[in-house]
């Protein structure tokens, strides 16, 4: 009896194409895109971090220090913008030039070596000391920590006769025979360290933020999300918003589906319907229904979690209408593609969700490999994300959406266009 | 049925039309016309061709040959599809909307508006006896409900010619009888109508004319009363049940001019009468006569003898 019955379902199973590539196929995909993001299948281990450096002392200890960094593998220096066609030969970044790039996102970070580091390398001692400044994108909180921690380890491996030469020097200013008086010096020295720990525990990070974190003085500015009251909840909203948005798309067009298999498919196109009628109905009706849904996510991120939505009106609502419009065609073309409902569930299940995963809806696309960074551009997720990012976080005019726009409305007009050839064979037997 | 077949006035010519789904005939170059003001019945078991004639009249099937045309114009055309309203064997409703809301749905899609439309609907809700339930969501609704609702679908432009796709499939009694009305509401005022069905009963009810399908060919056209004559003449119907062995019952059935399957000896007699012979030859052969039937052939006879098999089977 037992065995007739574990039978029956396993034939069951294999004869049931949707819920055999849920059960089978899609944990091997997912697993598949987290072994490949958290670098189960990259040797080289962490993913590099991009790093804008600005050399503003122009002396041979800093270019010592630019080329330390240069060979560390953990990141990806910039010291000027990618060549353009109209500008092939761009000039090295400067403290403006970097912050704007920041701004933009085409870097997380930027390190600007300052004035005077040469001279005075060490971040103690007697007399005032150069503070690096690095800029940063908080929707990384990943990148300036790493950043910062790097150009620490950098100096000390890049440089360890400069630092012994500062650490004789100041030694030297000190010792002679260690007077009453270099004693003293010394003392107050370890006393002001310890004064420093003290205020360091009792601050939890806020004095590294204040200079006081290693070797060199480093300095953290937030160039982006510093005046932003909810940091990182637009990214979460557009995250997480544009993956239901995908399965409410899909859910909705799947009543063409049904609508197939009741026969009111049928009786419409004998009326006075024709397909691309029915499809745009059908397409109207997905994208409005993902826009409120976007709307709806947004106002309760307004509501609750203080996320600035009035103030980008203009931009959320270019950038809910594209995305909507994107993912409306999306469900067009799995519903037209598809069979029957079980098979269009199967495939958007999988489809949505390993979208989701490359796309950086569930986790950031800047914690991925270079691979799946340019896989994810592939997705809706990405593009929508990016936009979204722009609009709430970079407070970019709308103008600068074009790209993304651009993306999202030309292949929702692709898909759409798919949908249509493929929805001919519900036209005529 | 008619000679001026591409009249601009006869509801529907189909000519020589044939249709096949990769290696299965659903229809052998079939030919009919259907008179204005008529029922006319489509006749045959499941898998004869019935729906997909149907479906190839409301233009949804392809013909590989042949035409359909209806009112004079090609099948699928916009001013063919405005004379009909079909309604598909299928309940080709929305479940969640209510009978309003699903008139008023089919009622857009075949074009109307406004106060054409609220009138249409009304009509509808009250011809099929839904008034009461028009606020009500369709799986609210029993089994026979559905069924007028989806007549009402198909009717709500008023069409000229309607075809129904086995409409009284799964309802019981009371509600086939009730679409039985509503079919014969439609007759009286004048719509054209195609009913197609496997249930004798229903055509010899509802059609003045019958075509019957099998294996994608129409084996016998006419009126009840021509497609009886033309099968038997004025003879009448004898079926003697026997529970003797069978290959004693075949034997004596096929000596005395009839056949015998499952021990019943059916013959066609030409008078009431020759029915006592019949049984005094049984009790001369020594078989044991359990019941007798006597009638005046119907459709059922008619397929019997066309196809050597039951309706149903």
């Amino acid at each position: 009896m037992i065995p007739t019955i574990v039978r029956n379902g396993f034939l069951a199973l294999r004869r049931d194409r949707g819920a055999f590539i849920l059960t089978f196929v899609l944990p091997v995909a997912f697993f598949s895109i987290f072994a490949l993001v958290f670098g189960g299948m990259d040797t080289s281990g962490t993913p590099r971090v991009s790093v804008i450096v600005v050399d503003q002392d122009h002396s041979q200890v800093s270019a010592r220090l630019v080329r330390g960094l240069e060979e560390e593998p953990s990141l990806k220096v910039m010291t000027q913008p990618a060549p353009q066609d109209s500008n092939p030969h761009p000039a090295p970044f400067t403290a403006v030039s970097a912050e704007s790039a920041v701004r933009q996102g085409d870097a997380p970070a930027a390190i600007l070596i300052p004035e005077g580091f040469g001279e005075h390398p060490i971040a103690f001692g007697p007399g005032s000391r150069p503070t690096f400044v690095i800029l940063h994108d908080s929707s990384d909180p990943i990148a300036a920590q790493v950043a910062s921690g790097l150009l620490q380890k950098v100096v000390m491996t890049s440089l360890p006769d400069i630092l012994a030469f500062s650490g004789a020097k100041y030694l030297g200013r000190v010792s002679g025979g260690l007077t009453s008086e270099q004693r003293k010096l010394i003392a107050d020295d370890l006393t002001r360290l310890r004064n420093y720990v003290q205020r360091r525990d009792r601050q939890g990070g806020q004095a590294a933020a204040h200079g006081m974190n290693g070797i060199v003085a480093v300095k953290l500015r937030d160039v982006v999300g510093a005046s932003k009251r909810s940091p990182m909840i637009a990214f979460y909203a557009a995250g997480i918003g544009v993956m239901f948005l995908l399965f409410t798309a899909s859910g909705a067009a799947g009543s063409l589906i049904e609508e197939h298999e009741s026969g009111a498919l049928d009786r419409m196109l004998s009326a006075r319907v024709s397909m691309t009628t029915l499809l745009a109905g059908k397409m109207l009706y997905c994208w409005l229904l993902a826009f409120f849904q976007l709307v709806l996510m947004f106002l309760w991120g307004w509501a609750v979690f203080h996320l600035e939505l009035f103030s980008h009106i203009p931009g959320f609502v270019v950038m809910t209408a594209a995305t909507a419009f994107a993912v409306a065609s999306f469900g067009m073309v799995l519903a037209s593609l598809s069979r029957s409902r079980p098979q269009q569930a199967a495939i958007s299940t999988l489809l949505i969700l390993v979208m989701s995963a490359v796309g950086g809806s569930m986790f950031p696309r800047f914690l991925m490999p270079e691979l799946m960074k340019k896989i994810g551009l592939f997705t809706f997720n990405a593009w929508a994300i990016d936009g979204y990012t722009k609009v709430f976080w970079r407070d970019e005019p709308v103008t600068s959406l074009v790209p993304q726009v651009s993306v999202l409305v030309g292949s929702g007009i692709v898909l759409f266009v798919v949908a249509r050839l493929l929805a001919r064979r519900w036209e005529t037997a | 049925m008619t000679d001026s077949a591409h009249a601009p006035g006869i509801p529907l010519h189909v000519e020589s039309l044939s249709k096949r789904f990769g290696d299965v005939i659903a229809l052998a170059g079939i030919s009919l016309d259907v008179r204005a003001r008529t029922c006319f019945g489509l006749l045959g078991p499941n898998g004869a061709g019935k729906s997909t004639l149907i479906r190839s009249i409301v233009g949804r099937v392809r013909p590989d040959s042949g035409t359909v045309t209806l009112y004079g114009e090609a099948a699928n055309s916009p001013a063919a599809r405005t004379s009909i309203g079909w309604v598909p064997q299928d309940l080709a409703l929305y479940p969640l909307l209510t009978c309003r809301e699903n008139l008023h749905a089919f009622g857009r899609y075949q074009g109307l508006a406004g106060g054409p439309l609220r009138d249409a609907i009304a009509w509808c809700l009250e011809w099929a006896g839904l008034a009461d339930r028009s606020g009500s969501t369709v799986k609210t609704l029993s089994g026979g409900m559905r069924r007028r609702l989806n007549l009402a679908a198909g009717v709500i432009h008023r069409p000229r010619l309607v075809l129904l796709d086995e409409p009284t499939v799964g309802v019981d009694p009371q509600s086939r009888n009730r679409i039985f009305d509503m079919v014969s509401e439609l007759r009286a005022q004048g719509t054209t109508i195609i009913y197609t069905t496997h249930y004798m009963e229903e055509a010899e009810r509802l059609c003045d004319y019958i075509a019957i399908l099998d294996h994608a060919r129409v084996i016998a056209l006419g009126t009840k009363d021509e497609l009886i004559t033309q099968s038997f003449g004025g003879r009448y119907d004898a079926a003697i049940q026997l529970s003797s062995a069978a290959p004693a019952t075949e034997e004596w059935a096929r000596s005395n001019g009839g056949a015998c399957k499952d021990g019943i000896a059916r013959f066609s007699i030409a008078r009431p009468l020759e029915i006592a012979a019949l049984l005094e030859s049984a009790e001369r052969a020594g078989l044991d006569v359990v019941d007798v039937i006597l009638r005046r052939p119907n459709l059922e006879s008619v397929f019997l003898h066309l196809t050597g098999r039951e309706l149903r089977e």
